[in-house]
């Protein structure tokens, strides 16, 4: 890495006020995220990812939601300072969205060429003729047949994998420097999700963008990213290069995940490895670690302090008492408390 | 830049787009009352807009045109001359003053349908714009506005509109025409704000209007150019029916002899002029009024018809 980072999350807090509890959906989280880089980021449902990624763009929903604190820095400006105006030449511009449903995020009444050149009308200054013609580009670019007349046409029209295509050409409309897809592929099915894998690296490839994933397949995350976080109840677990995480996860909860993928290739057919329970409620979390009642290596102090964040190797963390007893641990088996 | 993109699947045959407006029409011919209704307004717009210049052309009437000869001046039937044989050019007869019905109701139908419409959309611009503002921004700002909504709807909204006829009225034609278009348009707009509130609201949290925040679009935009269009089709609904009952009510007010004043008519007051003769020329009253309910019906038929059209959904059989 060297330079500064495109984007560098500090300490970023996002609470949600419910019925008079508080829910710390997104809780300290840091990350940086070099230039061409692609970041993954795993979890569960509700472990704060998606959160995370409306934060970076203050789209969090306001009266429920609000950033208590932290920073996000990009391109050296703290976004959670910036005016409205000043965010909305940021929206859409230097970074863009993909949404996971591709199916409600298009608006059903407005054609599809309309949709796209709002972005270029607004960002761009384009005029009615060239925001069209640059809409076709891009719907040629992401590999829509006959875009100039599904230009004309209505999202109904589309499939589902068309749809994301057409979000994925808004987002690329005005060559953003980093896009973040939330669960783009979540919603299709799976030879429309290789398309459309295909598609962002391509992209990606071409356009040099940095990309942050979203997702909680961990196939995917092997085979797009670069680097890897892994979240559970709105707190980074583990942090590190994707391969070395792959390899070495020095987190329990990592461990658990990555052995939960069925191995079609195994010859033993052994039951396969879950993680016992389910994820917390963040609004009532456990004064330790918020993993501790589900983990295979928790002892007594797991639910009583909370854990630190070890470097285990350079650029690779975990949060976790035992990290670097995990970290050390052969891979392919749980930890289980008391094993040494 | 050439690249090579994977093609999408299903590159199949060309699918010519329908809109959801194509889409609705072609539902909306299904129905025949529908169908009928639409027919039968369209002819009533264009007799009341062509009528009154023909009739003028053809026999020298207009709507307030009074005979010179004494011998005319007095209620004639329908196709009926002054000798009392088969003649076309009264088709509704005449007036006590020889004027020609035919004429004074097509200009009459000109006045209530422009009282209709016009009112309808003075209550549509309030009522969207109100209704989306209260939606959008939400919270305590929402439960105010909808509060407010509800004491309006409280109050008899037939005696606001006299209050403010009785206020301000009684100046000109023209100047009263004005003040009927306005004060109608202001009690009639509560349930298209509820309507386009509610829509708002239950659009707002959709994922294509988090992705146009997200592209940097801002509040106003999202309202005018994302929101509205999509509360488009119950706004159409309620307002074709918003016509008839805005009409209904001009129509009345103009009988109480406090909406449209002389020379101007409309369906309302050419019945109150009507309804003094009944007994002796019946077809003073029997002409405007059928007229009007007719055009009543037909305006209810085509805006359960376009309701039906617009929202598949709802329809039962």
């Amino acid at each position: 890495m060297g330079a500064a980072p495109l984007l560098s999350v500090r300490d970023l807090r996002t609470y949600f006020d419910e019925e008079g509890q508080t829910a710390r959906a997104v809780d300290g989280v840091s990350f940086d995220l070099a230039r061409g880089e692609t970041l993954g980021i795993v979890g569960e449902s509700g472990s704060g990812k998606t959160v995370t990624n409306l934060s970076i763009l203050r789209l969090v929903p306001a009266p429920p939601g609000r950033i208590v604190g932290g920073q996000i820095l990009f391109d050296g400006r703290d976004l959670l300072s910036l005016s409205d105006s000043d965010l909305r030449k940021v929206r859409g511009k230097r970074i863009g969205m993909i949404f996971q449903d591709p199916m409600t995020s298009l608006n059903p009444f407005m054609r599809i060429s309309r949709q796209l050149m709002e972005v270029t009308e607004l960002h761009l200054g384009h005029s009615r003729a060239e925001a069209f013609e640059h809409a076709v580009k891009m719907l040629e670019l992401v590999g829509i047949p006959d875009a100039r007349r599904r230009a004309r046409g209505y999202p109904h029209e589309l499939s589902g994998g068309m749809r994301q295509r057409v979000m994925i050409a808004m987002a690329l409309s005005c060559r953003p420097e980093l896009i973040i897809a939330d669960e783009p592929t979540t919603a299709l099915d799976v030879t429309i999700q290789a398309q459309i894998l295909d598609l962002i690296r391509q992209l990606k490839a071409d356009t040099g963008t940095s990309v942050i994933l979203i997702t909680h397949d961990l196939g995917v995350v092997a085979g797009m990213t670069d680097r890897l976080i892994v979240m559970y109840a709105g707190k980074v677990f583990e942090s590190g290069s994707t391969v070395e995480i792959f390899a070495r996860p020095a987190n329990p909860y990592t461990r658990g995940l990555l052995l939960s993928v069925p191995d079609v290739t195994a010859m033993d057919r052994g039951d396969l490895y879950q993680i016992r329970g389910l994820p917390p409620d963040v609004a009532h979390l456990p004064p330790g670690c918020p993993f501790a009642p589900r983990c295979d290596r928790a002892e007594a102090r797991c639910r009583e302090t909370a854990p630190p964040m070890v470097q285990v190797a350079p650029g690779h963390f975990s949060l976790c008492h035992f990290a670097d007893e995990v970290y050390a641990a052969p891979a392919g088996q749980p930890v289980m408390s008391g094993s040494r | 830049m050439a690249v090579t993109v994977p093609a999408a699947a299903g590159q199949g045959a060309a699918v010519k787009g329908t809109s959801l407006w194509q889409d609705a029409w072609r539902r909306l011919r299904k129905n025949r009352l529908a169908v009928a209704g639409l027919f039968i307004v369209g002819f009533v717009v264009l007799a009341s807009l062509a009528g009154p210049p023909i009739i003028e052309w053809t026999t020298g009437y207009t709507y307030d045109y009074i005979p010179r000869d004494s011998a005319l001046i007095r209620a004639m039937p329908p196709l009926t001359g002054p000798d009392g044989s088969f003649s076309w050019t009264h088709p509704m007869g005449t007036d006590n003053a020889g004027r020609d019905i035919l004429a004074r109701v097509l200009l009459g139908g000109r006045i209530s349908l422009m009282v209709g419409l016009i009112s309808t959309l003075v209550s549509l611009v309030i009522g969207v714009t109100y209704g989306a503002a209260a939606g959008y921004l939400g919270g305590q700002l929402d439960d105010l506005m909808m509060r407010i909504v509800d004491v309006l709807y409280a109050l008899p909204y037939m005696m606001i509109v006299i209050v403010l006829l009785a206020m301000f009225g009684g100046q000109s034609p023209f100047g009263q025409l004005i003040l009927l278009f306005i004060s109608l348009g202001a009690v009639s707009w509560l349930t298209t704000a509820r309507i386009v509130r509610g829509q708002v609201i239950s659009l707002k949290n959709q994922e294509f209007v988090l992705a146009a925040r997200a592209t940097g679009v801002s509040a106003l935009r999202i309202v005018t150019r994302h929101l509205v269009p999509n509360t488009l089709g119950p706004v159409i609904v309620y307002a074709t029916l918003t016509i008839p009952s805005v009409m209904l009510l001009e129509a009345f007010l103009s009988f109480l002899g406090i909406g449209v004043q002389a020379p101007l008519a409309s369906w309302g007051s050419l019945a109150a002029d009507g309804i003094q003769n009944i007994a002796i020329f019946p077809w003073q009253l029997i002409c405007p009024g059928v007229t009007m309910a007719v055009t009543l019906f037909s305006l209810n038929f085509l805006g359960d018809g376009l309701r039906d059209a617009l929202d598949p959904q709802m329809r039962k059989g």
